[in-house]
């Protein structure tokens, strides 16, 4: 990767960084929880994946899977900025008018699968990579899980499944940051030492830092990094990353925020001051 | 034929076919050598081959999937409902050892709230054949279409000879009668015939309709023997809730109708697990104890 596309990667998340905040208020969103994705998302569709507009559903495309359906509007602002979606499509958020909601939903060009009832897209992906495998097929089969996700036992059947097929075609990417819905995992179901865990489950595992595009690029660059397994990457994230007012913060993962607060919360991605808000601090869901 | 020659035939013949089992290989041994990698086992994993299967329909293939008929209908029911249902993928669930033919393994292993399930998914296609050679009949139509479906797998030898061709919504007319119709799905239809046998040999006017596709329901049937049969019986392996006695109290309903029905159903608890005659004897579900409860129901409830 050159300098030229570190930068244009830099900027991309940040337009999808604003996209966010800007879904973030009329009724909100997951705010937290995509933030923390972003930069997987961003750096996924525009370094990892081969699939273009042109490509959408070539079935010689790549495929990601977005398990975490919280993270959805990263993927909505991503693809944006990728000229998949007109940008105006994102002020019908939660409008019946448009599909665009609080889940992935297939209607929008480019999800791949519906998602939102956790430990489902692991196996779904599964079977997508499988088929690629069976039809000789050499396309990357990318899943985005959440770490709170990793509760679900689907998740662990889907792993065990994926290495007794030998599917090195597929990913997981577990985005990494330390909060589930409304509790810090270690707190409520511990996960460490998560590269562990899937090591004993027979992946092949890369921690990484999931803010940093040079890591994940020199990573992934070699992919499957382990050939004849699941390959699983581990990102290490914060919850509402680019927003020091709401980062890494439990009570920031459903954001409904006021128009003004959106507005300081973009001044604040900027760098240009550290938002107040008086938005309600925590909707548990 | 077969079941497993038949799917074996199918899958050679059609490559969008794979085979998939939740480690439940009874129906489907002979199939890995014969279809190579398009034989999956996934293992003890009831959800997880539902979403890989939903995958893999997504690719353009049509899985069909085995599995033990209380853990495919129960353990991967949102698998089902969410993966294949919403996504209207052309999943085809071949469910193995349902209702009373999970005999004597115990109230862990009976599929008896398997129809009220499937039935509640939007996209889902029911379907239960009556006997082995009713099964081959209608499997091919059921693979061919578009829409997931739910086989009620029964292998039981035919004790009749299933003449009528299979179309999806359609039921198969046995008899037609005036005093009563039994209407009746999967292996307990040879117990309806034998009742059905009783009662005409009693003199009766006896009506017999093999309900095989449960959803779409063929609601004509329903509404022509309600209309033409002083009583109306529904004879199911499964709770009384939201099968077929469900389905035609519920068609009744929407044309605003009325009959008189008797329910032979589970009310309300599991069947006392032994051997499959001793479990039909115990619950009061052989032909004879039909055809005589039926006798005192029309006595009792219906006299001149």
């Amino acid at each position: 990767m050159n300098s030229e596309q570190l930068t244009d990667l830099q900027k991309t998340a940040l337009k999808v960084r604003e996209h966010i905040i800007r879904m973030s208020t009329d009724g909100g969103c997951f705010t937290g929880a995509s933030l923390s994705a972003t930069d997987l998302v961003v750096y996924l569709y525009k370094q990892f994946l081969n699939i273009k507009k042109e490509t959408l559903n070539d079935p010689g495309r790549d495929y990601l899977f977005l398990s975490k359906g919280h993270d959805v509007p990263a993927l909505y602002g991503t693809f944006v900025e990728l000229g998949w979606l007109p940008v105006e499509r994102l002020n019908n958020h939660l409008s019946t008018r448009d599909s665009i909601y609080w889940h992935p939903n297939v209607i929008v060009p480019g999800i791949e699968f519906h998602s939102g009832s956790l430990g489902h897209l692991p196996s779904v992906a599964l079977g997508v990579a499988l088929d690629c495998k069976i039809a000789g097929s050499p396309n990357k089969v990318v899943c985005i899980l959440g770490d709170g996700e990793l509760n679900e036992g689907s998740v662990w059947e889907a792993v065990l499944v994926a290495n007794a097929y030998k599917l090195d075609n597929l990913l997981f990417v577990v985005d990494r940051n330390f909060f589930q819905a409304n509790m810090p995992t270690e707190e409520l179901i511990p996960l460490e030492p998560l590269v562990d865990k899937f090591l004993a489950f027979g992946a092949g595992v890369k921690r990484v830092d999931g803010h940093d595009f040079t890591v994940l690029d020199d990573t992934l660059s070699i992919f499957p990094f382990q050939s004849g397994k699941l390959n699983v990457l581990i990102a290490d994230t914060r919850r509402g990353k680019g927003l020091p007012s709401i980062e890494a913060r439990a009570d920031r993962w459903f954001c409904n925020f006021t128009h003004d607060e959106v507005n300081a919360l973009l001044a604040e991605l900027h760098g240009e001051h550290t938002a107040t808000l008086e938005s309600e601090t925590l909707v548990v869901r | 034929m077969t079941y497993e020659e038949l799917l074996t035939q199918t899958a050679l013949a059609d490559e969008r076919v794979v085979v998939m089992t939740a480690e439940n290989r009874a129906l489907v041994r002979n199939m890995p050598k014969n279809l190579g990698n398009r034989f999956i086992d996934t293992g003890i994993t009831e959800q997880t081959m539902i979403g890989a299967a939903a995958g893999l329909a997504l690719r353009g293939r049509t899985p069909v999937v085995h599995a033990l008929a209380a853990f495919l209908s129960m353990r991967a029911y949102e698998f089902i409902r969410t993966d294949v249902g919403i996504g209207n993928l052309p999943v085809k669930l071949s469910s193995f050892i349902p209702g009373f033919l999970s005999d004597g393994n115990g109230p862990t292993h009976q599929a008896v709230e398997d129809i009220a399930l499937m039935r509640g998914i939007p996209n889902m296609q029911v379907f239960c054949p009556a006997d082995e050679q009713d099964l081959l009949q209608m499997l091919p139509t059921i693979w061919a279409s578009k829409s997931p479906s739910y086989v009620r797998i029964s292998t039981r030898p035919a004790t009749y000879q299933h003449n009528q061709p299979f179309e999806i919504g359609c039921a198969e007319v046995v008899s037609r009668g005036s005093d009563v119709t039994i209407l009746v799905y999967g292996m307990l239809f040879e117990q309806a015939l034998i009742a059905a046998n009783l009662l005409r040999h009693d003199g009766y006017s006896v009506g017999l309709v093999n309900m095989r596709s449960l959803k779409p329901v063929d609601e004509t049937v329903i509404l022509e023997v309600c209309a033409n049969s002083d009583l109306v019986v529904t004879v199911e392996d499964h709770f009384l809730t939201g099968g077929l006695y469900s389905i035609v109290a519920e068609t009744l309903l929407k044309y605003r109708k009325t009959a008189h029905v008797l329910p032979f159903a589970l009310k309300g608890k599991w069947y006392k697990p032994a051997r499959l005659n001793e479990v039909l004897e115990h619950e009061g579900f052989t032909g004879a104890q039909i055809a005589q409860a039926i006798i005192e129901h029309l006595v009792e409830n219906l006299a001149d």
